[in-house]
């Protein structure tokens, strides 16, 4: 790889001066990092001319948000850190929001952000924050460097720390002075080695055959596959695992994925919007084998009245999460691909012939056989539109959804079989996410399809990335879930406030003029014929393209367990269909009068 | 009022933790915003040098049950700057504050609170014409019974050092150490290296 000259010189001896604006990018290429995503501003400056000596990519963002989720975009589809860059004060705070995003969901990131003169520190200077104090709740870690001789070290450390454990993002704080003066300097490729940090356990065996003897004695088992079984790539053995054992597979929302959604064992999400015969299911179950997955609130609904019958197995990473929230009968903290590669070859199928046939009976025939004999009422909804996509695409393309109502569409109607193909804001759930963390994500795969699902209200929050695109000269594909409404507070109203709509009616700019104002390729569908023929258009585009998708405004997403209620305890949509025949028959069912049957066991 | 063992600290679940830390600058920081986040309650809170260079000893008590202790131990065993966390709040340990408490006493009365000083193994440390300063070492159970004992002479202030503890016999906390979690829902059980600090 090509080096700074000044630290490659082919005729020097031993470490070279360089100043420490040098050190910070060349560590960057040492640690393998080609693409940074970042914005200049005065305190980081030294670092922004020293960059085109090396070879970095820089994605200029139009907003430090955006290089904070492009960061966590790109490691989320490519498994690796991803890093951003910002300047001091107000810089540093716009990245705020990606990084709360990113340790919430547990996202490897690096954050570089320029800091004022070590001596102005305190004294209130131009575009002084303390941005060590304001992220370090929000952080893995983070570190103020002040001198060039730290420089390395602390970015190495910070690659370490991010992506090891439970990953999580690190920011390294540099000054304005480390980065101008000079020392001698050497990458130092040894690993790092910190005493207070040792974030990896090891798993008695015992416990692993204690695990086995549990799942062969359990009648109504049930495995949980969260956004670990991602994360640890243990997607293939938990496939193994499951095709040995046949035990049907929930996902959460970040783990969905991890686990082939046409796998015959496969139930679907979970929780708040999970389809409503894996709630069930996770309520009856004996036993729980719970994998990378935290048991958030979203999940789980009600405490008090969680999966009561079920003993726990619970794999897991870091042991602060062991019964944080649920009380678990057996933990097996550990990276959960080593477990599951150890349970593997010991794991054996119980007697649960009764139970899969029980789960199948709840299901119905097919989620969504009820979507593709829709008959057209001339309406879009915004399940066609991505039950459509899902077509289209052949289940192959990147998603990357922002918050809100289309995204828990795209986690009932967008079947992912493959991990990493799923890129969304879990545990913060933040709006805006979606535009940003698509370029990122496309810089994590050059070669994949990536399409932004996003409603209206979000898409506004960070929609001036649209010129970043074009910059980058990307062919993201943007469909704009446009019902009119924040809906999916809408839907609360609706639900919880007896229908008053209060500050969720929004207007929106002509997304197809603006994308136009942009360079860009943009169309409108008002019908499901419209919608495949854009989505169509648009995927024979070489460059970027936007779709305005006008779908039914006042649309809700079913089944839905309110906040506090138990688990099993489902909203269902309210229509004369909702009390037809029993799940079994329902796709057999000749006049379904609800254009839009969200599931095939709505009963 | 809480109840008191015969060492003088509570029992309603306070729980005793030592830990090492790295001293550098912000350490202390990162624990309280950790704890202010995470909603413990810090009863007592004790931080000082150690004979190793670069490494500082914590001492703190926080009311937890058994299952949010083990939380607490596994939250800041994550910390980077954490070196080591242990919960002696089921071993045999010692458990001491230090407090001075400046009293209003005229001549005619020294006598009286020198008495009391004796009888709670405390000391005078100052005299003036109108007050006496008294320094005690202990539990917080015996530190109270002196502090109610010289109340009806009005005090007129009183400081007290955090808790410090330290397990008793031969065995050390040791500043390092590996973290192990045990099955049974029972996570994590820092294990004991004897004596030494490796
Ligand atoms: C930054 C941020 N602000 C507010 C919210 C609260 N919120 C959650 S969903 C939602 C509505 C989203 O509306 P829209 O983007 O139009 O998507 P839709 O629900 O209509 O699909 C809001 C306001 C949030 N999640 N993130």
């Amino acid at each position: 790889m090509p080096k700074a000259e000044s630290s490659t010189d082919p005729n020097s001896t031993g470490p070279q001066q360089i100043p420490g604006s040098e050190i910070i990018w060349d560590t960057l290429v040492n640690l393998g990092v080609e693409t940074v995503f970042g914005y200049p501003g005065g305190a980081i400056m030294p670092a922004y001319d020293s960059m085109v000596k090396f070879p970095i990519h820089h994605v200029l963002v139009r907003h430090e948000q955006g290089a904070s989720h492009m960061a966590d975009g790109f490691a989320r589809v490519a498994g690796k850190v991803g890093v951003c860059v910002a300047t001091s004060g107000p810089g540093a705070t716009n990245l705020v929001t990606g990084i709360a995003n990113a340790m919430l969901d547990g996202i490897p990131m690096v954050a570089i952000t320029g800091q004022v003169n070590s001596a102005l520190i305190g004294s209130d200077a131009f575009q002084e924050t303390d941005i060590t104090g304001v992220t370090l709740p929000i952080t893995k870690h983070n570190v103020v460097v002040d001198r060039p001789e730290d420089i390395s070290a602390a970015i190495k450390e910070a690659f370490h720390i991010a992506s090891s454990g439970r990953p999580g993002p690190v920011l390294v704080d540099i000054t304005k002075d480390a980065q101008q003066a000079r020392c001698e300097y050497e990458f130092d490729p040894r690993p790092v080695e910190l005493p207070g940090y040792r974030p990896e356990y090891s798993t008695d065996s015992n416990d692993i055959a204690r695990a086995a003897e549990m799942i062969a004695a359990a009648k109504r088992p049930i495995i949980f596959s969260g956004h670990g079984v991602v994360r640890s790539g243990s997607s293939e053995v938990l496939k193994e695992l499951v095709d040995k054992t046949q035990i049907p597979v929930a996902s959460t929302l970040l783990g969905l994925g991890g686990f082939p959604a046409s796998h015959e064992r496969a139930l679907g999400m979970m929780g708040m919007h999970g389809e409503s015969w894996v709630n069930k299911a996770v309520q009856q179950a004996d036993l729980i084998i719970a994998i990378g997955m935290r048991f958030d609130d979203r999940v789980t609904g009600n405490l008090a009245n969680y999966a009561r019958q079920a003993k726990k197995i619970h794999i897991e990473q870091d042991p602060a999460e062991i019964n944080k929230n649920v009380i678990v009968e057996l933990p097996l903290v550990g990276d959960a691909k080593a477990i599951l590669d150890q349970l593997l070859p010991i794991a054996k199928k119980g007697d649960i012939e009764g139970w899969l046939a029980h789960i199948d009976h709840m299901k119905g025939d097919d989620a969504v056989i009820d979507i593709k004999e829709l008959p057209d009422n001339g309406k879009l909804y915004a399940a066609h539109v991505i039950h459509e996509l899902w077509k289209k695409t052949d289940g192959r393309a990147i998603i990357v959804t922002d918050v809100g109502q289309h995204q828990m569409w795209e986690t009932q109607y967008y079947h992912h079989d493959y991990p990493r193909r799923l890129v969304t804001s879990g545990g913060l759930g933040t709006m805006g996410f979606a535009l940003p963390a698509a370029i990122g994500a496309q810089f994590g795969d050059r070669d994949a399809e990536v399409w932004v699902v996003a409603g209206d209200g979000g898409f506004q929050m960070t929609a001036a990335e649209l010129s970043t695109i074009q910059q980058e000269k990307l062919p993201v594909k943007i469909a704009i879930i446009n019902n009119g409404f924040l809906g999916m507070v809408r839907q609360w109203q609706e639900m919880f406030f007896e229908g008053r709509y209060v500050s969720t009616p929004m207007l929106s700019p002509d997304f197809v003029k603006l994308a136009d104002a942009h360079g860009m390729d943009a169309f409108r569908a008002t019908t499901l014929e419209e919608a495949a023929d854009a989505i169509a258009k648009a995927r024979a585009i070489d460059g970027p393209a936007l779709i305005d998708f006008r779908v039914v405004q006042e649309d809700s997403v079913y089944p839905m367990v309110a906040t506090g209620k138990d688990l099993d305890d489902m909203i269902r949509r309210p229509d004369g269909s909702t009390e037809g025949p029993a799940v079994a028959d329902l796709s057999k069912q000749k006049h379904i009068k609800n254009p839009l049957i969200e599931t095939g066991d709505d009963e | 009022m809480t109840t008191t063992t015969e060492s003088g600290e509570s029992t309603d679940n306070l729980r005793t933790f030592v830990a090492y830390v790295e001293d550098k600058p912000g350490v202390l920081n990162r624990i309280a915003s950790l704890f202010r986040r995470r909603n413990y309650n810090i009863i007592a809170l004790n931080v000082g040098r150690t004979h190793e260079p670069g490494i500082s000893r914590m001492t703190f008590q926080v009311t937890a049950d058994a299952g949010m202790a083990k939380r607490i131990e596994a939250n800041l065993y994550k910390m980077v700057n954490v070196l080591s966390i242990e919960d002696i709040s089921e071993v045999q340990r010692m458990v001491r504050d230090l407090c001075l408490i400046k009293v209003n006493v005229a001549a005619e009365r020294r006598t009286e609170v020198l008495n009391l000083v004796e009888i709670f193994r405390a000391r005078a440390v100052d005299v003036s014409t109108d007050t006496m300063t008294v320094e005690i070492t202990g539990a917080q159970g015996k530190i109270q019974g002196l502090v109610d004992a010289l109340r009806p002479f009005g005090i007129v202030e009183m400081v007290q050092t955090g808790t410090v503890a330290m397990s008793r016999g031969t065995q050390g906390v040791a500043a390092r150490m590996a973290h192990t979690v045990s099955a049974g829902g029972q996570a994590p059980a820092a294990r004991r290296s004897a004596g030494s600090m490796t």
